[in-house]
């Protein structure tokens, strides 16, 4: 067997979630392969022969793949996919875009968003915003795959030294072309991998009052997330988003400030090692999963919170 | 510009669903079934550039039970003009009908109506696959523009802002198109009494899917559906010192 490895990547380094999903085709055992397409993206293709386990990276570098286009990746996957057992993407935005399009044309039902690899054929996933966890088993004879990063270790990213090969049969697909991008810029630690994360929803009221969230955040090293609500009032960006439509997040420590605990934002963070709801409703469904609950006015603990630490 | 809107008949969002004790998937007795959420931004955009002057007709597909016409009037509720149901006893959630014969059938649809735009949701609440749209868009060889949170229509140019997870992303394509909605797009309306009224009296086609020969059988197998790992609640703490306290030394997190 051999496992394709679609590479997220900003053209020099791999994103985190690139180390997840090589983790999880280690599981489904055989060779690993990675495919790194964008343009002058050298120093991502280094970067992913340098990860543990991976024997050979293809490198598909070509100036209408700055953007990594679902139009124009999609049909390098599907043209290298025949030769692969599986084909595995991270569940990310990106994954998400770009591997259902080669799905369809492989004629093959992508399985989305994996939490463990039960066999070469068989994976585990969640349905239902996390209620549910469904056993699949999949009788297709390529099998794509998205995969959780959350719930896979991250490979080495040193140790290994695989070969670096070209690709050079990409041609733009003219469907789409790309405007524009408005990036959040921050010093923090990305959410997805952020050890410790706080989060604020509705409670927090305002876009100023969530400078508070921030400190605290900035005292523990964390990353800063949010609610649905949080994000549809305008409080923070769209990608601050924690939940079942939003990112997955399993950090050592999730502090829940003002946030009731709705089933679809329980979804994004769970998995959490150690839960601090601090909320002034004792009832608030988050206490049921909390370990640590202050029922409490969030503007008079959270300072508190960040000043004694 | 003609608009055509796949929509999903889900569990409500709204209820905690329970798996069957057998294992064999969700229990949906008397639960209650709405329109996907994420379908319901994407019939509100669609009315919106009818109500703008950009869109001429509204068609709504689904593929479901029978019970899924309740779906399609809610739909028509908000301003589609006419619906299509391809009626299957096959389940729409696990193990029965996937995103793959979704999109398959949607193709045949989209050949036959010949729209100028797609827009659909981007993810089912139910399966969370998070797949159609794209597998649409490429059988039909079509531009995507998915997790949209802003849309504008120029002619046949279509302006279409991504929420991607580093921030936002836009893009420009060329109709025809699909769309896939994302939470921020819009805020669909609540249907008024007579729009209520009004759905009752529109065209509903019921289609068969030998109609379109698509073959339903599913590619993945349900070897079992199973609880997620309980997570016990813990403990209230009085303030926060004993807050610190805890996480210093008996969780070991700070
Ligand atoms: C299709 C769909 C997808 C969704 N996806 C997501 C998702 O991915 N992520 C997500 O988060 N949600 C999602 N939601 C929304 C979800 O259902 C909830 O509406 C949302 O999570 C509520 O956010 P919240 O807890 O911040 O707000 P609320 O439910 O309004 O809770 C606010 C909380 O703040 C507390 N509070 C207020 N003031 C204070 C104070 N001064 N001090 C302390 N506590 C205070 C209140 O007691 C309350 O518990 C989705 C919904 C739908 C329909
Ligand atoms: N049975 C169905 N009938 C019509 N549209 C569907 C169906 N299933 C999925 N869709 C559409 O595809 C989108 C994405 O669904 P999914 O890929 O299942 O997450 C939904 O939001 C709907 O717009």
């Amino acid at each position: 067997m051999s496992i394709l490895v679609i590479a997220e990547h900003d053209n020099s380094s791999l994103k985190a979630a690139t180390l997840n999903t090589v983790t999880a085709a280690a599981k489904i055992g055989g060779d690993i392969h990675i495919l790194v397409a964008g343009t002058s993206c050298d120093a991502a293709a280094s970067a992913a022969a340098a990860v543990n386990g991976v024997s050979k990276v293809i490198k598909a570098d070509a100036a209408h793949l700055e953007h990594q286009l679902a139009e124009d990746v999609a049909p390098i996957i599907i043209d290298l996919a025949k030769g692969y057992s599986h084909v595995l993407a991270p569940a990310t935005t990106f994954g998400k875009n770009v591997l259902p399009r080669a799905a369809a044309v492989l004629d093959t039902q992508q399985i989305s968003d994996i939490i463990s690899v039960e066999s070469a054929d068989t994976f585990k996933r969640p349905v239902y915003a996390g209620n549910a966890i469904a056993t699949v088993k999949s009788s297709d004879d390529i099998k794509l795959i998205t995969v959780r990063g959350t719930t896979f270790d991250a490979a080495d990213a040193t140790g290994g030294s695989a070969s670096i090969e070209d690709y050079t049969g990409a041609s733009a697909s003219g469907l789409s072309t790309f405007v524009s991008a408005e990036l959040s810029k921050s010093e923090r630690p990305e959410l997805t991998a952020a050890k410790v994360v706080v989060s604020g929803g509705r409670g927090v009221g305002s876009a100023e009052n969530f400078a508070i969230i921030e400190k605290l955040a900035d005292k523990l090293g964390g990353a800063v997330g949010a609610s649905r609500a949080a994000v549809d009032a305008g409080y923070v960006p769209n990608d601050y988003q924690v939940g079942q439509t939003g990112k997955v997040v399993a950090p050592d420590l999730y502090i829940a400030v003002g946030i009731s605990g709705a089933i679809q934002h329980l979804a994004g963070m769970k998995d959490s090692k150690v839960i601090v709801a601090i909320n002034k409703d004792e009832d608030a469904p988050i206490f049921n999963i909390a370990d640590y609950g202050l029922v409490a006015d969030l503007f008079d603990v959270v300072p508190e919170l960040e000043g004694k630490l | 510009m003609k608009i055509l809107v796949p929509i999903k008949r889900v569990v409500d969002y709204n209820v905690k669903v329970r798996v069957k004790s057998d294992g064999s998937g969700i229990d949906l007795a008397n639960v209650k079934m709405s329109v996907n959420p994420f379908d319901e931004i994407a019939v509100e955009e669609a009315v919106r550039l009818k109500e703008a002057g950009k869109a001429s007709e509204i068609v709504v597909v689904t593929i479901g039970p029978e019970k899924a016409q309740e779906q399609i009037r809610t739909a028509m509720a908000i301003g589609a003009d006419r619906g299509i149901l391809v009626k299957t006893d096959t389940p729409i959630d696990l193990g029965g009908v996937e995103p793959l014969a979704v999109a398959k059938t949607l193709k045949a649809i989209v050949e036959q109506e010949s729209p100028d735009l797609v827009i659909m949701g981007k993810q089912s609440i139910d399966d969370d696959s998070n797949q159609t749209g794209q597998m649409l868009s490429a059988l039909l060889g079509w531009a995507q523009g998915t997790f949209t949170s802003k849309l504008e229509v120029d002619g046949d140019t279509l302006k279409v802002t991504r929420e991607i997870d580093g921030g936002l992303e836009t893009v420009s394509l060329k109709a025809p198109a699909i769309v896939t909605t994302d939470l921020r797009l819009n805020v669909p309306r609540f249907a008024k009494l007579p729009d209520i009224m009004k759905a009752k009296k529109k065209e509903l086609e019921i289609k068969e899917p030998s109609d379109y020969g698509v073959d339903f059988t599913p590619r993945l197998s349900i070897v079992e559906v199973s609880d997620p790992p309980v997570r016990s609640g813990g403990i209230k703490v009085p303030d926060v010192d004993t807050l610190i306290d805890k996480l210093k030394n008996e969780a070991k997190v700070i």
